[in-house]
């Protein structure tokens, strides 16, 4: 499963993409389906004081604990407290060279779909909201518009972003 | 379960017999006239060779069948053990273990060097060595100084301990002349000693030990012979004129123990009797000198890990069967549950105490590694090291290979003056290096100490200041700039050796120690040698924690760690802020909130707690709205993504399904203490 690599033109392989939809605050968003493990219902979070905001949470997925994150945080969307709909995306990522299981918050989930080739899009250099550097492509699903997450980048940015860690941006150099 | 591969097996053991044989050449380098040794060396090569051949290894038992043939000829005695020999044949070693781990890659033409070096040598000492008897003989030295010995400046202790040195001794002291306290003279020496002692050296080097004293004192070496460890301790007393052959069988006629007879019958004081049982302990460890490694039984360490993840899982099942069993009425469950839970204690021990390895063996990989650098380098090294039996989790142990490798090399390569400048220094030759090992606490200790020039700490403070580390002429603590060094790409060695002096290392050793939850200590007094010490957990998979609760969090305190638990009082509470310790029985221990480190929300509990917890000598409260009980922790490492929240050590699974975090107790006292510093400071 290719994780790295650049933005714009790691799609453009001919496969059909298979991806998860899920709902953030309205938009639909997607992750590539071989990231993920298993969907699960919310259960009690425990507070990890002092970690950065969007991943401040950890959870207990099958006698493993795993950091929950909050992509809605990442995205400059309100924090909400969770509904009937609220779902656990397990994924499992590699992160600074260690193979990482983490939770994702999701609003809603909805299927496992394809996006064909033909369906793709590049990622529009103006016009979006979000930062494109954690956005994989975007496919177009009939009037609407799906944005493939790469989240390998936004957890890998997240390693960065941390203040004057150098021991991680060694490993992911 | 897959059947065990028969060439995995040959390559396991050989890798046994190679340790084995290293550690006999490098033993016998000191001793070269030790019979055992050279014996433990040809066993190992023989058995190498032919389970090698059996094995369809033919490269190897054909290469190992020369070197077998040359120390068959040491064993005759036809060659002496010199240095070249020992050295070319660590060189076969390890191309022996080339061929064994990696045939396809091994190159033979080195093998052919190796051996044309070996019958080049072997051709050069075959002249037949001075008959030097094979193996250490055994003397019983007995001493009596003259009363004032030590009015002249002599130390009877330091001689013992230069004898020591000499070989494996066994010391007993003669009290016989100790007079009475009514007339005993407390600055006269009354004591003397029988020491029996196995040694490869001449006699004369025992005199040697004495020469200053020789002429007053009473010293008679005799070589203790025909006693073997079955030689009654009746016949050891009448061999070494103690007492007569007639007395001792007329003691013998009575049955009982022998000693405690001649004593009563007056034949012979106490004393000389514990020196005879000295003597005889002395040769039975000759007789037996290691116990039999074949009571073990090899298991992939993957198949353990594997073991000690179910035993953490099965931890977490009983504590929920606890929490069910104690709000249950049913008396059976009650007790069912209680029998699982010591069941389940026992079980983790014993799971934990077979990972659990002496360092020993870990030890004993360094005194290759410093003989080559201290050959490499043109350094004298006398390795010492002390604490091999304390063990340590397996997976720590091999974690630890390459950080202490890389901390020996720099003690050698850049602590170790070299000839010339330790002669400048007006130190000895030989430099030293001690690695020790030992427990403290919740804590093992290893430390690398060396005695050499001491770190530099005006170039390590130009160098930080070049590398933009430290703002130029800032304050900063010792111990700070010396943790500079673990800065990556710091390095303030002049030159650039092959070994070190890359600036590559020394935060990659800092990192690995950091990964298994250590710390690492530095000392350096300059011109005196420097000490690095690394602190680590004991283990890295369960523990008795203390479950407390903060707002709605719950943390699992190192039960090891914590001291006491107290109530903050009423007025205590009410006048923190400002100054914030407490009074334990005249101590002033700093107290930190952590409501307020944790920012939590909701109300306080209206009576809080404090738990005292102490990292090394130092200790610090923490406050807690309720202390919940203890709780057997299973574990579970922080992703990456929490690797900078320093308060925390881990998280673990509650009973109940929920998780709880682990507190880093060092930091959070370092913390404490940091503050307490600044507020006095302030104040």
């Amino acid at each position: 499963m290719s994780q790295q690599g650049s933005k714009m033109s790691k799609r453009n392989d001919g496969a059909a993409l298979e991806v998860l939809t899920l709902r953030l605050d309205g938009h639909l968003f997607a992750l590539e389906a071989g990231h993920v493990r298993e969907i699960l219902d919310l259960g009690p979070v425990t507070e990890v004081p002092s970690a950065a905001p969007f991943v401040n949470g950890l959870i207990n997925v099958r006698g493993k604990v795993v950091p929950l994150a909050d992509l809605r945080l990442k995205f400059g969307m309100e924090k909400t407290s969770a509904t009937i709909d609220t779902r656990v995306i397990v994924i499992e990522i590699d992160l600074a060279g260690d193979q990482t299981t983490i939770g994702l918050l999701a609003d809603k989930v909805f299927e496992v779909t394809e996006i064909v080739p033909a369906e793709i899009e590049e990622t529009p250099r103006i016009g979006m909201i979000w930062r494109q550097e954690y956005i994989s492509c975007v496919g177009k699903r009939g009037d609407d518009f799906i944005i493939v997450l790469d989240i390998a980048a936004i957890f890998a940015s997240a390693l960065r972003d941390r203040k004057g860690d150098t021991r991680s941006k060694r490993n992911a150099a | 379960m897959k059947a065990a591969d028969p060439k995995e097996i040959f390559q396991q053991e050989a890798q046994d017999l190679l340790v084995q044989l290293e550690q006999a050449l490098l033993d016998l380098e000191h001793a070269p006239a030790d019979g055992a040794l050279i014996d433990t060396a040809f066993r190992a090569l023989h058995t190498i060779k032919g389970s090698g051949s059996m094995f369809g290894f033919e490269a190897v038992a054909a290469f190992t069948h020369h070197v077998e043939t040359a120390f068959d000829k040491v064993r005759q005695g036809a060659i002496a053990p010199n240095r070249e020999l020992i050295m070319i044949t660590l060189h076969a070693r390890d191309h022996m273990r080339q061929l064994i781990e990696n045939p396809e890659a091994a190159d033979s033409s080195a093998g052919q060097a190796i051996l044309a070096e070996l019958q080049r040598i072997m051709e050069a000492g075959a002249a037949p060595v001075a008959a030097t008897p094979a193996g250490p003989a055994s003397y019983r030295v007995r001493i009596a100084f003259p009363r004032d010995v030590m009015a002249t400046g002599t130390n009877p202790l330091l001689l013992l301990d230069e004898l020591r040195g000499l070989g494996r001794a066994t010391v007993a002291a003669l009290t016989d002349d100790v007079p009475t306290l009514d007339v005993i003279d407390p600055t006269a020496c009354h004591v003397g000693w029988e020491v029996m002692l196995s040694t490869a050296q001449p006699p004369t080097a025992i005199e040697d030990v004495f020469l200053f004293v020789r002429d007053e004192m009473t010293l008679e070496i005799e070589p203790i012979r025909d006693t073997t460890p079955e030689t009654p301790l009746g016949e050891i007393l009448s061999q070494r004129g103690d007492v007569t052959s007639q007395a001792v069988e007329a003691a013998l006629h009575e049955q009982k123990r022998v000693g405690e007879l001649l004593v009563e019958a007056g034949a012979v004081s106490p004393d000389k009797v514990n020196a005879a049982l000295a003597e005889q302990q002395h040769l039975r460890r000759d007789g037996a000198p290691k116990p039999s490694a074949n009571s073990s039984v090899r298991v992939p360490a993957e198949r353990l890990g594997e073991l000690m993840d179910q035993v953490g899982e099965l931890v977490i099942a009983q504590s929920r069967l606890r929490q069910i069993a104690t709000v249950s009425a049913d008396q059976q469950v009650k007790s069912v549950a209680e029998e699982i839970e010591r069941l389940v204690l026992e079980l983790r021990d014993t799971t934990m105490s077979i990972r659990m390895v002496p360092i020993g063996a870990l030890f004993g990989r360094f005194r290759r590694v410093v003989h080559d650098l201290s050959r490499d380098l043109g350094k004298e090294v006398a390795l010492t090291m002390e604490g091999e039996e304390t063990e340590l989790d397996k997976t720590v142990i091999e974690q630890l290979n390459d950080p202490l490798v890389h901390l020996i090399r720099n003690a050698i390569d850049h602590g170790l003056e070299d000839p010339a400048g330790r002669a400048a220094a007006g130190k000895p030759q030989l430099g030293h290096i001690k690695l020790a090992a030992r427990h403290a606490g919740m804590e093992v200790l290893i430390s690398i100490q060396d005695d050499g020039r001491g770190m530099n700490r005006e170039r390590i403070r130009a160098r930080a200041e070049e590398r933009g580390l430290l703002a130029k002429g800032a304050a900063v603590s010792d111990g700070e700039l010396l943790q500079m060094i673990f800065q990556p790409g710091f390095s303030t060695a002049a030159q650039v050796t092959s070994l070190s002096g890359r600036g590559v290392g020394m935060d990659v050793v800092k990192r690995t120690i950091e990964g298994l939850r250590g710390a690492i200590d530095l000392q350096s007094t300059p011109g005196h040698g420097s000490e690095v010490t690394l602190r680590l957990p004991l283990t890295l998979a369960i523990i008795d924690g203390l479950l407390v609760r903060v707002g709605n969090g719950r943390y699992v305190l190192p039960l090891g760690a914590v001291e006491e638990c107290v109530e903050l009082s009423a007025q205590e509470d009410a006048r923190s802020r400002g100054r914030s310790f407490l009074n334990i029985r005249g101590d002033l221990v700093p107290y930190l909130r952590l409501r307020e480190l944790f920012a939590c929300q909701t109300p306080a509990d209206p009576y809080q707690k404090v738990v005292i917890v102490s990292s090394g000598d130092l200790k610090v409260g923490l406050v807690v709205d309720q202390v919940i009980g203890d709780h057997q922790t299973v574990i579970k490492s922080l992703s990456k993504l929490h690797a900078d929240v320093e308060m925390l050590s881990g998280a673990t699974i509650l009973g109940d399904g929920a998780v709880a975090l682990i507190l880093d107790i060092p930091h959070l006292v370092e913390f404490g203490q940091v503050r307490e510093e600044n507020q006095r400071a302030a104040g």
